[in-house]
């Protein structure tokens, strides 16, 4: 979807405000906010909770902290799920009469979970179109669903650097239509395609693009 | 940890909880009266993540690609595995990429569409790192956030951005220090810096 949170390209955010290294959280409610969102049964899917976020109103996405949307999106995937009922939320109590769940997550296997080691990469019979060094342009694509394909590369031509393997579709995964994988790319884009004459001739952006957002050049 | 801000919201009996503490105090308690968190569980999840997993994983990683060719050589051909050697894997860390800065090449890592971030070995992002001025800004202004560092590019040095828009992940490896060539891998560490490791530092 076209929504604030594709920022890429845009002015007038002011500077970047350096921070020196510490906690990540800088209120105890920041680290129980994401210790939750990671715990709840709702982050089987990874695509749909950075789509949840996508889907709060750019205004007060933008006058959101971090871990507010974070907040946000979490409150409403256990709504969307029937996790919780708004009663529920409302109340800030469970409903008596509600089976009680057994936690995904239990304290004793967390170590495990957050280091165990993932991957995205699925088998995909098909070969893949392109090759380090071809010639492609990222399509002008407007989905009104979850997309990676940022505006600031639609339409512009840039050169495949590398192939990462078949990842799983997050435009598919992220609407619970399955995970689809397709061959996820390295692509670079030179700064003066993207930006025009008055950028550094000799620098560039890459990102990482599914095949279906890209064609010949 | 998380102290050393006016808004405490744990029970200091000196100021009110704000509004987003007791939201989120509000919603805990009840997926956990649900059963659908385990309250020790997210202690233990905060206690990885502010204790666990931080920058001085990934200066370790830095440190020994500067100290060993073997291993900087492993992990520019596969950086998921040759950190994983380290011991550092998980969540975020799943697909690795390292990527080097030379003296004629810098580079630069953001994620334009959220937060990507590479946790296992960078822990969780700063704030700048999530902010909708470095988002919008590092892809078309990279050498002016790198001027909100303090750090001024040379013309001739190129200028690489990473978008991290897919499950992908980067690591920069900064230049070695010059007159370094006496220090162990362990004092090596200590001066790579979490910003130099995102690139908008240079050590």
């Amino acid at each position: 979807m076209n929504g604030v949170h594709d920022l890429g390209g845009m002015q007038g955010f002011g500077p970047v405000v350096p921070e020196p290294e510490g906690s990540p959280f800088h209120h105890t409610w920041e680290g129980r906010v994401h210790a939750m969102t990671v715990a709840s049964p709702t982050r089987a899917n990874i695509d749909a909770g950075r789509h949840e976020r996508e889907l709060i109103p750019p205004a007060a996405y933008l006058g959101m902290s971090y871990y507010e949307r974070w907040f946000a999106s979490l409150s409403s995937l256990l709504l969307k799920h029937g996790l919780v009922t708004p009663e529920e939320m409302a109340r800030g109590a469970a409903d008596p009469a509600a089976p009680r769940h057994t936690p995904r997550l239990p304290a004793e296997r967390v170590e495990a979970t957050l280091t165990a080691r993932g991957s995205y990469v699925r088998d995909n019979p098909t070969p893949p179109l392109f090759q380090p060094g071809d010639g492609v342009r990222a399509r002008n694509l407007n989905p009104a669903g979850h997309t990676r394909l940022p505006r600031y590369v639609r339409g512009r031509a840039g050169t495949i650097e590398r192939l990462h393997g078949a990842h799983v579709l997050p435009d598919s995964h992220a609407h619970g239509a399955g995970e689809e994988p397709r061959p996820l790319y390295t692509v670079r884009f030179t700064a003066r395609e993207l930006w025009g004459e008055a950028a550094s001739p000799r620098d560039s952006v890459a990102l990482n693009l599914w095949e279906p957002y890209l064609e010949r050049a | 940890m998380a102290h050393d801000h006016h808004d405490h919201d744990h029970a200091h009996g000196q100021e009110p909880p704000s509004d987003m503490a007791l939201r989120v105090r509000a919603l805990e308690s009840l997926l956990v009266e649900k059963g659908l968190v385990d309250p020790a569980a997210l202690d233990a999840i905060v206690d990885h993540y502010e204790h666990k997993v931080g920058p001085r994983n990934g200066a370790r990683v830095v440190a020994k690609a500067w100290t060993d060719p073997a291993f900087k050589a492993r992990l520019r051909a596969d950086a998921t595995e040759a950190i994983a050697d380290l011991g550092y894997m998980g969540r975020q860390g799943e697909h690795m990429v390292a990527v080097e800065n030379t003296p004629d090449v810098h580079n630069l890592v953001v994620c334009t569409l959220c937060s990507c971030y590479p946790w296992p070995v960078l822990g969780l992002p700063p704030v700048w790192y999530k902010s909708s001025a470095y988002r919008s800004r590092a892809v078309i202004d990279p050498r002016g956030v790198l001027k909100d560092f303090g750090t001024e590019l040379p013309e001739e040095v190129e200028v690489r951005v990473w978008d991290s828009t897919a499950e992908v992940r980067y690591l920069v490896i900064p230049e070695r220090p010059a007159g370094t060539e006496h220090l162990d891998e362990a004092a090596l560490a200590a001066l790579v810096t979490r910003d130099g490791m995102i690139g908008t530092a240079r050590l």
